[in-house]
């Protein structure tokens, strides 16, 4: 009978401080991998602390955040207005960090001839407008579109960034980047959206952008996301209640500091600009 | 001797009262329970028809919540998904199913048949994400070679997998309804003549017909209510399919797809719990309609 009583109250103070020292990560699939990375890394020097990264989506990190269910909530899109006055209702108050640069890739078939299209162009093909490869120089051949599911930040990134209307209803709607370069893989008229750090694949074919049909500029050119001349190219957020406090603050610092953007830049994304680091340590204190 | 039996019987009467009320509250409290999920679905549906007219909710051509512009809150083109998509399992999973619990209730002996019935059990377990997995990688690129179609991610698929779930279900419960046949029916048709495969088709099917038809009816079940496998296959475009190859989006998949982003209270959270509440009519429609059949059976069947 002692015996099993010591053995409860060794679980439970397992339990209890195990439940203590948690960061809970949730939301965008994109940067799924690249803060698990982080996670692993922190935890290493940090062994008392565990961070949980979950994904869902850049709606669902963001409604997380909203609704208190987790500490870091993580988007490929700023927060909405509309989701800020929400926030604000269930006394909310979110604060943006940007923890990585992403150059948002338009991938096809490797087998499809086209190299280069314009942000107009890439709207159309998204509306269902353009039907067929030979309108924009490629073989003659029906485009078929790969997307992402609603709750992606990535999803309304593209949608209101190049399409600027609905997305064509045969869209296929895939739950992740490595699912949309598997489809995009298999099929020769297809065109798809993924974050840098899942377009260096074989198979498939980055193709370079231009917002006037002048320059074109690929998001694998890191000096043209940086600079912004790529259309396509976004900081990956994170979101707190209030200025992020206790573990999660010391993760976030460390996915700010050398150690962390030298796993983003391992992970196929762009590190941060002075601009952001500076927008967010004002954020941060 | 009547000194010690009586108090014995005493006890015995009070375990068999007190294991009834056990009984009894557990029952109650299933159904409780039940009832209360029902209306705590039907009170949240209920709410999208402040913002939406439930008319253009239920004759809607268009679900686009997350929409640009206007967001569309149409059923037709999920019941669509959802209905075709088991239709196709139905259609492949019955024959096969029936003719496959012929197999292991007629014909296999043994240890043989205890090993098969046991297999097709543990394939009703098998996790559907595993399933969902197989049918991106193995299934798509299979189809969409065969059928020269781009993506074999859309309703056939959706549907061939959806038929591998409720297989096991159906040869289960349809060997389960082929073995209470009395034995009395086969001896008389081989004392007829007939050969064991005539008896099975001509006497033991036919003696089984509401057993299998609730096999039918539990597979549907499955396959109605399946998400996880459908969501990673179908590629979940919400619109009318035209062809066996086009995408489509069931109901079950757009619930779990957007409950996570969509913020509490508003319509589109409120929409879909409407969408649960339609999930349950169509589930209680069907188990009605099994229920009157295998009723009406029954009573032509005792002669």
């Amino acid at each position: 009978m002692k015996k099993l009583l010591t053995t409860i109250a060794v679980l439970a103070a397992l339990v209890a401080t195990g439940a203590a020292r948690e960061v809970m990560v949730k939301g965008s699939d994109t940067m799924l991998n690249l803060v698990q990375n982080l996670a692993e890394a922190f935890s290493s020097t940090n062994p008392d602390v565990t961070v949980s990264v979950t994904g869902g989506g850049s709606g669902v990190g963001i409604s997380a955040v909203v609704n208190k269910q987790t500490d870091i909530g993580d988007a490929s899109r700023a927060i909405a207005s509309k989701e800020i006055s929400g926030a604000r209702a269930n006394g909310v108050n979110p604060v943006e960090y940007a923890i990585a640069i992403d150059g948002v890739c338009i991938i096809v078939n490797a087998s499809n001839t086209v190299e280069k299209l314009t942000i107009e162009q890439l709207g159309q093909i998204y509306q269902g407008k353009i039907a067929n490869w030979n309108s924009v120089g490629g073989p003659n051949k029906k485009v078929s579109l790969y997307g992402r599911q609603p709750s992606s930040g990535t999803f309304v990134y593209v949608r209101d960034e190049a399409v600027k209307a609905e997305y064509a209803a045969s869209m296929r709607q895939m739950n992740g980047n490595a699912q949309i370069v598997e489809g995009v893989r298999a099929d020769e008229g297809a065109i798809g959206y993924v974050g840098v750090g899942y377009a260096r694949e074989a198979g498939i074919k980055v193709l370079d952008l231009s917002k006037d049909g002048t320059k074109f500029y690929s998001p694998l050119d890191k000096e043209a996301v940086d600079s912004g001349k790529y259309p396509l190219a976004r900081p990956l957020f994170q979101y707190t209640n209030g200025k992020a406090k206790g573990d999660a603050r010391t993760f976030i610092e460390f996915e700010l500091g050398p150690d962390g953007q030298k796993i983003v830049s391992d992970q196929g994304f762009y590190p941060l600009t002075q601009g952001y680091q500076d927008r967010n340590n004002a954020n941060l204190h | 001797m009547a000194g010690t039996g009586r108090p014995r019987f005493r006890s015995r009467k009070l375990t068999d009262k007190a294991a009834g009320a056990v009984f009894r509250a557990s029952s109650l409290l299933s159904a409780v329970v039940l009832l209360g999920i029902l209306l705590f679905l039907l009170l949240y549906g209920v709410r999208t028809f402040r913002e939406v007219p439930i008319l253009r909710f239920l004759f809607g051509t268009v679900w686009n919540p997350d929409a640009y512009g206007e967001p569309a809150y149409g059923l037709i083109p999920l019941v669509l998904g959802s209905l075709l998509s088991t239709a196709i399992a139905l259609i492949i999973a019955v024959p096969l199913g029936i003719a496959s619990a012929i197999l292991i209730s007629e014909r296999l002996k043994g240890w043989v048949r205890v090993a098969t019935k046991t297999l097709v059990e543990l394939f009703a377990g098998f996790p559907s994400v595993v399933l969902g997995f197989f049918g991106l990688v193995v299934l798509a690129p299979f189809i969409a070679h065969t059928f020269h179609v781009p993506s074999g991610l859309n309703l056939l698929n959706a549907g061939v997998l959806l038929g591998f779930m409720s297989l096991p279900t159906i040869i289960s419960v349809s060997d389960d309804a082929l073995r209470v046949v009395p034995h009395s029916y086969r001896e008389a048709a081989y004392a007829l003549g007939a050969t064991p495969w005539t008896t099975a088709f001509r006497i033991v099917l036919p003696a089984a017909r509401s057993g299998i038809l609730a096999a039918v009816m539990l597979g549907f079940g499955r396959a109605v209510g399946e998400t996880m496998a459908v969501m990673m296959v179908a590629g979940n475009a919400a619109i009318i399919p035209h062809s066996l190859f086009d995408p489509i989006r069931t109901i079950t998949s757009t619930i779990a797809i957007e409950l996570g982003e969509s913020a509490f209270g508003s319509a589109h959270y409120y929409s879909l719990f409407a969408l649960g509440c339609v999930l349950f009519i169509i589930a209680l429609g069907t188990n009605l309609v099994a229920e009157s059949l295998i009723k009406r059976e029954k009573r032509s069947f005792t002669l």
